[in-house]
């Protein structure tokens, strides 16, 4: 187990970039602690993968070091890395036992039979594969297999890191949240530091303690699941995470405060210096309908469950609320309010309003 | 999930016509002639099994299966093991990959008359580039239409010319085929280079293997044309093998009836020997 | 790296030498191969192949055989078609026997059907034509095809078909534009291997045929028992008939590695 830092990481497959845009990872500095469970999340041929195998040493980065324990390890090729990998496919070997698979990697470092033993049948435990150990590893449905690739990964007890590459990918849905539970449990059980690579917000948000929202090889926000929720530093962040995503709203700005459709909007503090176009921004979750505030006409109503999502229309831009309880008529006049703690401002994309106090 | 339909029948049925044109009427031929003895002028006289009695103790017969299947089984020693050896080398892609593919699929698109022609060519003592290099240069006494050895060698290494191809072809397609994070899972688990290759690549060549392996056994087997055109069978029966005896007892000889029987029992050996190597090696899949 | 890539190369080049003495060959004058060894043609000559290209005895079979292979591909790839769809899309009565039925004729030894061939086209009257041959080499081919198609077929995906009904096309429209092209490397890689073993064969392309319909490769056995003085024509009448498989190997050169590996067993 070990601590990571990535320090001004930058890679590009060209062998002779030209501009900003012939890099897959712009530039990464990053540093996380030893025994925590991380998400890597964004769209794909967003750079997570690439950060992936970096930091796994499939990837030798253009630039740029990767220390775990401030030990340089960028020249070191994966298997004296002393890391794991979960792949997007389950990677068993097929013609092995399922019990020689989860011996493999202790077996290919020279560790005697019966520790392997111990540690392979202490895994099965954790995971729930004991009855299955005899069996030849091709037959087993695909769950299985990612478990026990999964397995794999955690049987030898000196990784430094375990990273998980889109590993649900191919699992039923009904299966993939009792996976995702094992997983969390298991960090809980073997506190190894864990990345898990995703484009799936619930699974990152589930998993992680900290997620890493990357976009175009950038890293845009790093954050609690709750943090970025809350508080987007990046229209892209309130975009990407949250369903429906951040209302992001054309603004004006006038002697220092913001007006959308010509209204004053109160913001959660000062805004910043700075140039570029500005937008509002503020999640559905925290525009209520009532009788002050903008007037608008409820343009679309939608159910989605415990509670209703309201598209009104201010002007020609639509703003969308997330209502609990009674829901108004199509076609008809309202008021919508924002939450002025949890409304910003954002230029370019950043975020450019000091929080409130 | 496919569904049952019988009118699936009409479109196999141009098929079905074509192929049972060519293979059942001339195989209905064959059992006819397999029992019957004739003197030409289309008379012929009931024999019931002779043909297949004498055939099966006659020591001719048992000789050139002899040489079949010491011929098959040092060509698949060969091939097999070469090809895939030379597949393993080949880089997994780049601007070279069809450029090696199309020379090495070269011998195969030649007619198998001209392979024969071209290694009589290439293994003329005196003047071909073989026969003067070993005879000249290595001062071997070589020369395949006076010794057997020599013979055998030069058939053997014309095969391996002409057919390895095949099993690199079919390899390199299941090598291409296992997706890079195999190799990756692999170095990670701290695999050696044997462990690579005993437990990922040959579990995933083993269809296209099973496939090649099939497919020059069959041809192997079946070999004629070029071991014609290069020995015709000598010097003396040293290279006569199953097909060639065949048409020598056929055509040469026209022994319709000796000829019949053998071709029936050449094609069981045939199939048999397919469907026993084809039940082994997909054992494991049914389970 | 570096070592590895070797190999490939020293084997190529092993490929390549028996096919260099043969065009070298065919470039020497009869004089030069009689008066001994030459690693290459001293006085170079285009006269084999002059005698080849002026005598019709010679060219019109270069032509015979490109005509019966080009006829056996068409008629195979015709009738596999619809079978290998049936076979990948559709369960009925004794499929699966009827499948490796057809496959147990690709493991008949040519040899076996010399004489049953002879009496058969004899019998209906085809004998020394292309049509013999093509029909003859139908025999090993169509399997070949309705094998390698069935696996190409069976890579697309059944929805295919669905959407197309729901859409109202009718079988033979769906089947010519859109189910054709999705397979269109399968038809080319059948085809490639069609005309491959019907172009290598001579067996039976041999004994079917007499005059009107001889193949290049049967012409070249007049010369080839005549060894020393004619050395130099059955060389160039040999490299002539590399060409066409060359030129066929080239246009499937991406699919070829691929055509196999998605068949069936």
């Amino acid at each position: 187990m070990a601590k990571i830092t990535l320090s001004d990481l930058k890679h590009s497959y060209d062998p002779n970039p030209k501009g900003p845009a012939d890099y897959a990872l712009k530039e990464i500095d990053l540093e996380w602690s030893d025994g925590g469970a991380y998400a890597l999340l964004g769209p794909s041929g967003c750079g997570k993968s690439t950060l992936l195998n970096i930091i796994s040493g499939l990837l030798t980065p253009s630039n740029g070091r990767i220390l775990f324990d401030d030990k340089d390890v960028t020249a070191l090729p994966p298997n004296q890395r002393n890391i794991a990998q979960v792949f997007q496919f389950p990677v068993i070997y097929d013609t092995m036992s399922v019990y020689d698979n989860l011996a493999f990697p202790l077996r290919n470092r020279g560790v005697d039979e019966a520790t392997v033993n111990t540690r392979v049948m202490a895994i099965a435990e954790m995971l729930e594969v004991t009855d299955m150990m005899g069996k030849k590893a091709a037959g087993l449905s695909p769950d299985n297999k990612q478990k026990i690739s999964m397995g794999r990964g955690l049987v030898r007890d000196d990784v430094n890191v375990v990273m998980f590459d889109e590993p649900l990918t191919v699992i039923d849905p009904h299966l993939k949240w009792k996976l995702r539970s094992k997983l969390k449990e298991l960090h809980q059980k073997v506190r190894a530091t864990m990345i898990y690579v995703t484009h799936d917000q619930t699974e990152a948000l589930t998993f992680a303690d900290q997620v890493v929202v990357m976009q175009e090889g950038e890293i845009v926000q790093i954050g609690t699941p709750v943090e970025l929720f809350e508080r987007p530093a990046h229209t892209f962040v309130g975009h990407f995470i949250g369903s429906p995503g951040m209302n992001v709203l054309p603004c004006e700005l006038r002697e220092g405060a913001a007006f959308f459709e010509d209204n004053l909007i109160t913001l959660e503090g000062a805004i910043e210096q700075g140039s570029g176009a500005a937008e509002i921004g503020v999640r559905p979750e925290f525009v209520k309908l009532g009788d002050a505030g903008l007037p608008a006409i409820v343009h679309k109503v939608s159910d989605v469950g415990r509670h209703a999502v309201v598209e009104a229309k201010v002007g020609d831009t639509s703003v969308k609320a997330v209502i609990e309880g009674e829901v108004p008529m199509q076609g008809s006049a309202t008021h919508l309010s924002f939450d002025p703690t949890k409304t910003r401002l954002y230029r370019d994309g950043w975020i450019a309003t000091r929080a409130g106090t | 999930m496919k569904t049952q339909n019988q009118r699936a029948w009409f479109f196999v049925l141009p098929v079905l016509l074509l192929v049972a044109f060519n293979a059942l009427i001339p195989m209905m031929t064959v059992v006819n002639y397999s029992v019957q003895e004739t003197f030409g002028n289309n008379v012929f006289f009931w024999e019931g099994v002779r043909w297949f009695e004498e055939l099966l103790n006659s020591e001719r017969f048992h000789a050139a299966l002899g040489r079949q299947f010491l011929f098959t089984g040092i060509i698949l020693a060969i091939e097999v093991p070469l090809g895939i050896a030379i597949a393993l080398a080949m880089p997994r892609s780049g601007p070279w990959v069809p450029v090696c593919l199309v020379l090495m699929a070269l011998p195969m698109l030649i007619p198998w008359n001209v392979v024969g022609a071209m290694w009589n060519i290439f293994a003329l003592p005196d003047i071909g580039l073989l026969g003067y290099f070993m005879n000249t240069t290595l001062g071997i006494d070589y020369d395949m239409t006076q010794n057997p050895f020599a013979a055998w060698a030069t058939i053997i290494t014309m095969d391996v010319w002409h057919w390895t191809s095949l099993v690199v072809l079919l390899s390199y397609a299941g090598l291409v085929s296992i997706p890079d994070a195999y190799y990756q899972a692999a170095k990670i688990d701290g695999a050696s280079n044997w462990s690579v290759f005993r437990y990922i690549q040959l579990p995933k060549m083993k269809q296209v293997l099973t496939i090649a392996i099939l497919l020059r056994f069959m041809d192997s087997f079946n070999i004629y044309t070029e071991v014609f055109v290069m020995t015709g069978g000598g010097p003396g029966n040293s290279t006569t093998f199953l097909s060639i005896d065949l048409v020598k007892i056929a055509l040469g000889q026209f022994d319709l009836g000796p000829a019949a029987a053998m071709s029936l029992i050449y094609f069981a050996i045939t199939l048999l020997v397919s469907w026993l190597f084809y039940t082994l090696m997909t054992k494991d899949d049914a389970k | 790296m570096r070592k590895r890539s070797l190999v490939p190369i020293v084997y190529i080049i092993f490929l390549m030498l028996p096919i260099y003495w043969l065009v070298a060959m065919s470039f020497k004058t009869t004089n030069e191969i009689l008066s001994g060894f030459s690693l290459f043609p001293q006085t170079f000559t285009w006269d084999n192949y002059v005698t080849i290209f002026t005598d019709p005895s010679w060219y019109l079979t270069y032509v015979n055989s490109i005509l019966y292979v080009s006829i056996n591909t068409v008629i195979s790839i015709c009738v596999a078609l619809p079978a290998a769809y049936a076979f990948s899309r559709y369960r009925f009565l004794g499929d699966k026997t009827l499948f490796f039925w057809l496959l147990t004729n690709r493991m008949a030894p040519a040899a076996v059907f010399v004489l049953p061939f002879f009496q058969l086209y004899s019998a209906v009257g085809l004998f020394d034509t292309h049509i013999a041959v093509a029909l003859a080499h139908c025999l090993f081919n169509i399997p070949l095809a309705v094998w390698i198609l069935e696996g190409f077929m069976s890579g697309v995906p059944k929805e295919l078909d669905e959407t197309a009904y729901v859409d109202g096309y009718s079988f033979p429209r769906f089947f010519v534009t859109i189910f054709l092209p999705s397979i269109k490397a399968g038809v080319g890689v059948a085809a490639f291997f069609c005309f491959m073993f019907s172009w290598v064969e001579l067996l039976l392309a041999k004994n079917l045929t007499a005059v009107a319909a001889k193949p290049i490769a049967a012409a070249m056995t007049k010369t080839a028992s005549s060894a020393g003085y004619e050395l130099g024509l059955l060389a160039a009448a040999g490299t002539l008939t590399i060409i066409p498989g060359a030129i066929v190997v080239y246009f499937v050169r991406n699919y070829i590695a691929k055509g196999f590996a998605l068949g069936r067993v």
